[in-house]
């Protein structure tokens, strides 16, 4: 399954070179058209010259870590990409650099922590990667500042037909994508796997402003936390109760029309959806429903629990049902036209 | 002119966010004699044109984009007595200002001073907390009636200070963030007198950087380039700062790396840097700078980006405080990237 | 005008909600402009065209409010804000559907008040069960403050001036402009309360060669006010100066004191310590639009009681028609000076 391999291969935001790849392999003779642009966007286009001219937006990138310079000791000091909680960071394996080289993000002992230090949070000045360099010359010869630090997280198969891994966000919304191209729409369909979004929505604006649709509908990945410890209007979404519509978050507003679109397909589908309970992040929706003179633009998600952590899970039901969802919204327009 | 001398004039000259014209004004006197064009946009972002030799219409469009506009203040209100309350002009520390002579320009230039309680008045608890903008207020020995003739809200006030020579190539003034990147351009335009270069170069004094870079965001959009390079200030070693968060005064630029930056023309500058022995350093931003080089990437289509940054102590202060040297050289790194850049460099930009 | 205040305030437009008022506002301008639209994001133009420069006009129709995210299983209702709303001001409050549904704002019991955030918060509908709830209200629906227009004096409160207000100027400037060579852009803004949204797209649509906004700003006149600012309900229009959002293009705002100056139209100058307006969005559109702002002095803002003086509101009327019977002399006022 290529969500899979999607989602095992780095790709920090602004190192997204190996999903880009996979991608362009995965997409070649399925589009007429593929081109990337100066930030490494990556389009895919069918139907050049059709009306409506729809476009599909994945974003390729994944939180993760940047090498800012090194210790006396050997170890790399390290600044976020995007939003981790420093809580996530301990004690997990990663790859350094172009040439990944392998390395490891360790604590102080439990044994050596006082009480009280026990009870903190590490701060991210006490947290580095190790890549078993003993000395600074050592560890330059192995990382240079700017190199990309990324998780390692094979997938693997969990509990009832889910998935447990890495960047779920948003590699299965690009699987997504890849999937929807697999068919033909009568409209001109582009398909965009978009970079930077973990570092503020950078890529989508310069993707729509190449694009210039007629209407953009975001595929995703947002928070399940359907789980021990939070009360029922606090689950955001609901792993296994199908793709979530956003209503509004902090970056875009669904206009009502496109809402009920998006729900009346599902129905008529008889694909389970659900929306999404929470009005805050952001998507790539943000910057491209406000390009150009504004497009109408759609949000549907899969729900993943463990988001921005190496141990991520989804429902591979949920995925297959976002499939079914966007290609019913492709056919709906190519019959239809637009929701008005 | 000596980069000494241009800098202490554009640096002690008044150019608060949005009320550009006069640090403007002799950036143009001294930047017009390298350029083929100038042109200033509805903003204020004055764009000196050097044409390139290559073939018509296939000339590479290289952006450099400093700003001139510098942190101010703004009066707020007139309170009785006098007294002008005021709003900062991008970020000032409120701890910076305390007692410091500054010049309102309201319907004339004046004198005045930045008041607040003298410690006599104050508790012991008081003096351990830094002033807060609202308790301040700028004291122009005025009645109260002469000020309401002279001043209203919205006048501009800046810090009074005059630039500094210090030991060695070292100088100091208020604004050096970011007339210290003009300084540059201005070097590397006359870097460029002496060498050929195909790309066209569109050498930018940008304005309202400092309030949201603003300016770079309707200038890029207006020069559509093919590479944009942003030159800025950063962050100079100083004690009491991790060294890992900082760049050494004297050391050369710093090339910036990470997701703001093109790759491939983040490493083509450190190449050109080492190529021609030029000193310099990297800095790491793991998400978009704060730079101008913020808003050129994501400009219409993408443009690629890089961000060339001239170590700078005391930021945001009236006695930044940089290195001579740094510009010179982050001025021929940037000749020399100029010179460099062909067609078939542009088009790779593309190839991911 | 106190009747038009009384039906835009009283209307409901939540930010992505602006139908209602939308429709309510087209009917009042339609026969006095050439032509009226909407675009994808609900902003509304009315347009009046003319030969001479291109002159953009923005007041937003959207309000602050709130969104549901969930129904529990007793029928009461979570929330999200739309825009800057307080907790603090808002619990205690009665709340309207579009369809007319009301509902009012409760809290969990919290041991410390200064707690309170959305998450402790519902709205009761009055719904004993989920089932009942959901038949008149859905997940997604938005929500505004309950709250009728009164007038004290010469004085008018109520929810949502800002920024109806703001829209009631336009409409009257629409209503008395006579002759103009200008074309002017009327464009009643969306989501400005969530990032200056609708401005963003309208301006990028229209281009425009010089840009008003037209929106309300906080005042300095009552106790122990958020700011210093000289300020004042009462004491005419305030021509901005700076905000978190723009800084007015210097020669637009001599424009427009040398007008008020010329026509005996009293006005104060603002410069907002915190808080943004369209005119945020418009002045970076392209290559640039020399923008400013005019203001309305208003007190309380966010609150369902937001005060503003009549006075203040007939004489930014009188200031935008000048400003827009004007000829712009574009040369003269923006040069780009080229050599």
């Amino acid at each position: 399954m290529l969500l899979r391999r999607l989602a095992e291969a780095p790709g920090v935001s602004g190192d997204e070179g190996e999903v880009r790849a996979i991608l362009r392999e995965e997409v070649e003779g399925r589009a007429e058209e593929i081109f990337c642009d100066a930030m490494g966007n990556l389009y895919a286009r069918k139907g050049k010259g059709k009306k409506p001219r729809v476009m599909l937006v994945a974003h390729m990138d994944e939180v993760g870590l940047i090498v800012t310079g090194y210790e006396k000791s050997g170890l790399l000091r390290i600044d976020k990409v995007g939003g981790i909680d420093n809580r996530v960071l301990i004690s997990k394996p990663v790859v350094v650099g172009k040439d990944r080289v392998p390395g490891v993000i360790g604590a102080k002992a439990i044994h050596l922590q006082k009480p009280a230090e026990r009870k903190k949070a590490i701060p991210l000045e006490n947290i580095f990667v190790d890549i078993g360099a003993r000395s600074q010359d050592e560890a330059e010869k192995m990382a240079k500042p700017g190199d990309y630090v990324s998780f390692t997280a094979k997938t693997v198969d969990i509990g009832d037909n889910c998935l447990c891994g890495k960047a779920f966000d948003d590699r299965a919304g690009c699987a997504v994508l890849v999937d929807v191209l697999k068919e033909d729409y009568d409209l001109e369909l582009t398909a965009v796997f978009t970079v930077q979004e973990e570092v503020g929505l950078r890529g989508a604006g310069v993707a729509a402003y190449t694009v210039q649709p007629d209407l953009a509908l975001v595929v995703e990945s947002t928070s399940a936390s359907d789980v021990a410890g939070t009360k029922e209007q606090g689950h955001v979404t609901k792993l296994g109760g199908g793709p979530a519509i956003t209503l509004m978050d902090s970056s875009y507003i669904a206009p009502q029309t496109m809402v009920n679109f998006l729900v009346k397909i599902a129905e008529k589908l008889a694909v389970p959806y659900q929306f999404r309970h929470l009005a805050t992040a952001s998507t790539d929706a943000g910057r491209i429903s406000q390009s150009l003179e504004g497009i109408m633009t759609g949000v549907i998600s899969v729900p993943c629990r463990y988001i921005h952590s190496p141990a991520c899970i989804i429902s591979q039901e949920d995925w297959h049902n976002t499939v079914r969802l966007v290609k019913g919204v492709l056919n709906a327009i190519a019959e239809g036209g637009l929701p008005t | 002119m000596e980069i000494r001398r241009f800098l202490a004039d554009i640096c002690e000259t008044h150019g608060i966010s949005g009320y550009e014209h006069n640090v403007s004004a002799l950036v143009r006197a001294a930047l017009c004699r390298y350029a083929d064009e100038v042109r200033q946009d509805k903003m204020g972002n004055v764009a000196f044109y050097k044409r390139g030799e290559g073939e018509e219409g296939k000339r590479p469009r290289i952006l450099l984009s400093a700003h001139m506009d510098e942190i101010g203040l703004m009066v707020t209100k007139i309170e009785e007595g006098g007294f002008l309350r005021f709003a900062p002009v991008g970020g000032i520390d409120p701890r910076t200002i305390v007692g410091q002579e500054v010049i309102l320009f309201g319907r004339e230039a004046m004198p005045g001073v930045i008041g607040a309680k003298p410690p006599h008045l104050t508790s012991e608890e008081d003096r351990e907390k830094g002033h807060e903008m609202e308790t301040l207020y700028i004291d122009l020995a005025l009645p109260e009636q002469k000020v309401r003739k002279l001043v209203a809200p919205g006048d501009l006030a800046m810090i009074k200070r005059e630039s500094l020579a210090l030991a060695g190539n070292t100088f100091a003034a208020k604004a050096l963030d970011d007339r210290a990147g003009v300084a540059v351009m201005l070097c590397c335009l006359r870097g460029l007198e002496k060498m050929r270069h195909n790309a066209d170069v569109f050498a930018v004094a940008t304005v309202q950087e400092e309030v949201g870079v603003r300016g770079a965001t309707v200038s890029a959009y207006g020069i559509v380039p093919d590479i944009g390079i942003a030159i800025d200030v950063t962050h100079g070693d100083m004690p009491g700062v991790p060294e890992h968060e900082t760049s050494q005064l004297g050391k050369g630029p710093a090339i910036c790396l990470g997701p703001n930056i093109h790759p491939k023309v983040g490493a083509e500058l450190l190449r050109l840097a080492k190529e021609h022995r030029i000193p310099h350093q990297t800095e790491v931003s793991p998400g978009p700078t704060g730079t101008d080089a913020r808003a050129i990437q994501v400009t219409r289509g993408g443009i690629p980006a890089a961000l060339v940054s001239i170590p700078l102590r005391y930021m945001h202060t009236s006695v930044e405080l940089a290195d001579l040297e740094d510009i010179k050289q982050a001025g021929r790194l940037l000749a020399y990237f100029i010179a460099t850049v062909d067609t078939a460099f542009v088009e790779g930009l593309k190839c991911y | 005008m106190i009747d038009l205040i009384k039906k835009l305030s009283e209307a409901f437009g939540p930010a992505g909600r602006e139908e209602e008022t939308a429709r309510l506002i087209r009917r009042e301008v339609e026969q006095y402009v050439d032509e009226t639209f909407t675009d994808v994001l609900g902003n509304l133009y009315a347009v009046r065209k003319g030969a001479g420069a291109k002159i953009m006009v923005a007041a937003h129709m959207d309000e602050i409010g709130v969104i549901v995210t969930f129904i529990e299983e007793k029928g009461f209702l979570r929330f999200s804000n739309v825009g800057g709303v307080s907790p603090f001001v808002l619990l205690g409050q009665r709340v309207v559907f579009a369809d007319g549904t009301t509902g009012t704002v409760a809290m969990e019991k919290l041991d410390d008040i200064k707690k309170l955030a959305f998450d402790k918060m519902y709205i009761d509908i009055g719904a004993s069960s989920r089932e009942e709830a959901s038949t008149r209200v859905k997940v997604g629906d938005m929500a505004v403050y309950q709250s009728q227009v009164s007038e004290a004096g010469n004085r008018i409160i109520g929810k949502a001036m800002d920024d109806r207000a703001g829209c009631v100027i336009l409409i009257k400037a629409l209503q008395e402009l006579k002759n103009t060579n200008n074309t002017v852009y009327a464009v009643f803004t969306t989501q400005e309360e969530v990032g200056l949204r609708g401005a963003r797209t309208a301006s990028y649509r229209i281009d425009p060669d010089v840009a008003l906004a037209l929106d309300v700003t906080l005042v300095g006149d009552t106790p122990e006010p958020l700011y210093p600012m000289d300020v004042t309900l009462g004491r005419g229009p305030a021509i901005k100066v700076k905000d978190t959002s723009v800084i007015c293009h210097p020669r637009l705002k001599g424009a427009l004191v040398e007008l008020a100056e010329k026509n005996n139209i009293p006005y104060q100058l603002e410069v907002l310590v915190a808080g943004g307006t369209d005119a945020g969005s418009i002045h970076l559109s392209r290559e640039g639009v020399p923008s400013g702002v005019i203001s309305v002095p208003c007190r309380h803002i966010h609150t369902p009681g937001e005060m503003i003086d009549l006075l203040d509101l007939e004489n930014a009327v009188r200031l935008l028609v000048a400003f827009l019977e004007e000829p712009v002399d574009l040369e003269k006022i923006f040069p780009c000076q080229a050599g």
